[in-house]
């Protein structure tokens, strides 16, 4: 039972390039910050968190997940916590041997 | 010719199917991929040290450089994408065309990285890497492995991308049927995403 | 009783399309003729696991002397990787699967039938290469269906290109998931909300989302396992810093899932027989509809109960010991809605109500096992031991073989237009039981008094025993071919079928027996539930 179809709206180049921009400012920042000393400890961590914004942009906004239906997006949220889920399982094991 | 029957569901399925079923197979790569995210993660924690040395052997200006180009590659796509529902198909051809160009030189990059690293005897199984530590070892094990699959699906989506554009030149898909298009500028993001994270972890493990 | 004069209706079997003779079929992107060929080569593989099993139980009554210990391990490796990879995984979702989720939301086909083709080549294609690598070098590999590594890696049998043909098996198993999950967002009946929807496709679509979400972590493991033979990356190697128990948790993150998405679709089979043969509406449908779905996620969870004995972190073992018994739950919801559907109902005991009381009883026992097993302090005890073969073999033959006994037996007259002898189907129904339980239940025994599982030979205080089970095993061999014989029988002879033989409420009783090639001559407007019996 095809649900009315919403189209998803055409991005506009201004918002693209802006993306883009932010990708690029973001890889340049997660290069400082690990060459820099100030987060050392939590280096993976940032680097991850930074990695995570980057790929949120993508998913965002080249591929469209910000406009996209209710269902996509929480499917997109249960694949993503179904890997989670299995790292989490896996480092019950690991790390506590 | 399809079967009638066939071709009647497909049309129920409708471009909003389509997009479904591309957004299941990206879930599918995500866990494909989460594998062996999942074995980096395990082997980081255990031999940080270790793979804090290896790391040292990546050229960090020569990745993040590799990754501005997925990236601007992505855009490329993207405008490809919106050019071709606005119904400006030279601009999306070239757009297209743009992509392919920058993903064969992601490859090359690539190409020369391992080149370099195998010529300095760094590759899995090398006498010169059993002398290293544990650490060293599996992080280059997993180098090979991690960017070789990712270098193989960039492959797969250069192939896909020109397909998209043979068709899109040729009139097959327009503005009404951008589906195909859509669907495979899923697949280049997903791959560019898997690399946002494999830059950091590879190249700039402090 | 049987009419060989009259032929039934035709139906979609008339409908070639453009092509001709195997073309036909073989390019054909209809899910009926996807169905039938999936069927038929389903029921070959199952007769040849079965095969190999009789002779294993042939082997163990003169250890040494009918298979070398080698060739032992070869043959449940083998027995494992046929049963699982060809018959039990894509089992009921690409046989019963394909041919009916269309049909019973109403549709004319699934959302992606030219992909649906590609899943069938791929099954070929992976079966092909795995019946391939029997002859290459190295011969028939010896690790077991669970490849486990360091052992997978080092050993000179054929196991790179047997992973191969699992890898593409997998592939297969993916696109029908995508298929099946999207054609149940897209493609339902006009009226059929979520919760019209028959329970068989909820099944399906739990399953679905298991085959997208678990089977890649399994592709990534014998992608690992091929790259290390030939490359030496060391990941799960100890000499290089590897951990072992890293594949295992690679395989069985897949490989736990992938034990329901052999029993989900069994239990859908299940509730569209219960209803129709007790003539009363399903007892708490939405319960059992999201014990679907509950099954598939807290299944996800539990894949470590399978490495108690690994040497997995205490920590570990605890959570999994204790999700496991949480799994069981919506399990129990499932098997108490179908005793109450039974209850007060008007109970006609035909072939397939036979075949599904059969598994909800050989279920329960596998499942209550189960319990057994999942706790943490008996596991140490049964773990590699007959009790956990037991275990599995009630569960996933006594359970999902079972299952698909019933639903051959339910939609014979749909998908061939033939019924079936009613009798001879019981005889052979008898025959199984008797072996199943002979087979199995002594393993139980034999598994709390020590014998390892795996082990072609062992001390004499077994040998009555595992003589009982391997008579079990012939009695068990000798109902399959009744089945079965009296079904291929009844496809060239059995009496034509009406359109709805058991009196079913669900769409596809509503069409020809078999159904057109576009299955409706009109897509049904769709006002109630599935079975509106009361």
């Amino acid at each position: 039972m095809p649900q009315p179809e919403r189209e998803v709206p055409i991005p506009r180049t201004r918002t693209l390039l802006l993306v883009w921009a932010a990708l690029l400012a973001l890889t340049a920042v997660t290069v400082a910050v690990a060459r820099g000393r100030l987060l050392a400890g939590y280096s993976v961590l940032a680097a991850l968190g930074i990695a995570s914004l980057k790929a949120g942009l993508v998913l965002a906004f080249f591929m469209q997940l910000k406009y996209e239906s209710r269902l996509l997006q929480w499917l997109a949220l249960l694949a993503t916590v179904t890997l989670l889920t299995i790292l989490a399982g896996t480092f019950t094991d690991v790390w506590y041997r | 010719m399809p079967q009638p029957v066939g071709a009647e569901s497909e049309a129920r399925t409708g471009a909003a199917g389509a997009k479904l079923g591309m957004w299941l197979f990206l879930f599918t790569e995500l866990l494909f991929f989460g594998g062996m995210f999942l074995l980096y993660a395990v082997y980081r924690s255990r031999y940080a040290a270790g793979f804090h040395a290896a790391a040292a052997e990546e050229n960090t200006v020569v990745g993040a450089c590799n990754t501005a180009l997925l990236l601007t590659s992505s855009l490329a796509m993207a405008l490809a994408v919106a050019a071709l529902r606005r119904g400006r198909t030279r601009f999306s051809i070239l757009a297209q065309a743009a992509t392919i160009l920058m993903g064969i030189g992601f490859l090359a990059v690539k190409y020369t990285e391992w080149m370099a690293k195998i010529g300095h005897g760094l590759y899995p199984d090398s006498p010169v890497l059993l002398q290293r530590s544990h650490g060293e070892v599996l992080f280059f094990g997993l180098y090979y492995v991690m960017t070789g699959i990712h270098g193989l699906h960039v492959l797969i989506g250069i192939s896909l991308i020109a397909v998209t554009l043979a068709l899109t030149a040729r009139g097959a898909i327009t503005a009404e049927r951008a589906t195909l298009l859509e669907n495979t500028g899923l697949f280049w993001h997903f791959v560019d995403v898997v690399w946002i994270y494999l830059f950091p972890l590879f190249y700039l493990v402090t | 009783m049987s009419d060989g004069n009259v032929s039934p209706a035709p139906g979609f079997y008339r409908d070639d399309g453009p092509r001709r003779g195997l073309a036909a079929w073989m390019m054909s992107t209809d899910h009926k003729r996807i169905g039938i060929m999936y069927l038929a080569a389903l029921t070959l593989f199952f007769v040849v696991g079965v095969t190999i099993g009789v002779v294993i139980r042939l082997s163990l009554l003169a250890p040494g002397k009918l298979l070398t210990a080698q060739h032992y391990d070869q043959a449940f490796t083998l027995h494992g990787i046929i049963m699982i990879f060809l018959f039990i995984i894509p089992g009921i979702p690409v046989s019963f699967g394909n041919f009916f989720l269309p049909l019973l939301i109403g549709a004319r086909d699934v959302a992606f039938p030219r992909l649906n083709r590609l899943s069938w080549w791929l099954y070929l294609a992976g079966a092909g290469v795995i019946g391939a690598s029997l002859f290459l070098k190295g011969g028939p590999l010896d690790t077991g269906w669970t490849f486990y590594a360091p052992y997978s890696i080092q050993t000179r049998t054929q196991v790179s290109f047997a992973v191969v043909g699992v890898f593409i098996l997998g592939f297969s198993s993916i696109l029908t998931g995508l298929n099946f999950v999207t054609t149940i967002h897209r493609l339902r009946a006009p009226g059929m909300g979520w919760f019209r929807m028959p329970l068989f496709p909820w099944t399906l679509y739990a399953t679905g989302w298991v085959q997208l979400l678990a089977t890649p972590v399994i592709a990534i493991s014998l992608v690992f396992i091929f790259l290390e033979r030939f490359f030496g990356m060391g990941f799960f190697d100890p000499t290089k810093g590897g951990d072992p128990i890293l594949f295992e948790h690679l395989f069985w993150i897949y490989s736990h899932p992938a034990v329901y998405i052999m029993v989900l679709p069994a239990m859908g089979v299940i509730s569209e027989i219960v209803p129709v043969f007790s003539r009363r509406t399903v007892y708490g449908y939405k319960a059992v509809a999201f014990s679907s779905v509950a099954i598939a996620g807290v299944g996800y969870l539990v894949w470590g109960h399978h490495m108690f004995t690994s040497g997995m972190s205490d920590t570990a073992r605890v959570a999994f010991s204790l999700l496991t018994f949480l799994v069981a739950v919506p399990s129990g919801i499932k098997i108490l809605n179908w005793v109450a559907t039974l209850y007060k109902g008007s109970i006609q005991v035909d072939a397939p109500l036979l075949f599904a009381l059969t598994f909800i009883f050989l279920f329960s026992i596998g499942g209550l096992t189960g319990l057994i097993i999942g706790s943490l302090a008996p596991n140490l005890h049964v773990h590699a031991t007959y009790f956990i073969v037991a275990h599995f073999h009630y569960v996933m033959f006594g359970g999902a073989g079972m299952a698909f006994f019933a639903g051959l037996h339910y939609w014979f007259p749909k998908m061939f237009g033939r019924m079936y002898a009613e009798r001879t189907a019981k005889i052979g129904w008898l025959l199984l039981f008797v072996g199943f339980n002979l087979l199995y239940f002594t393993m139980f025994v034999l598994g709390l008094e020590g014998m390892p599982r795996r082990y072609f030979d062992y001390p004499p205080r077994y040998f009555t025993a595992q003589t009982v089970s391997t008579v079990g095993s012939w009695i068990l061999a000798a109902g399959v071919l009744v089945i079965l014989g009296n079904l291929l029988r009844a496809l060239f002879r059995g009496r034509p079928a009406p359109e709805n033989p058991w009196g079913g409420l669900t769409l596809e009783w509503g069409t020809t027996s078999p159904p057109p090639a576009e299955n409706f001559t009109e897509i049904p407007v769709v006002s109630n539930g599935p079975y509106s019996y009361d």
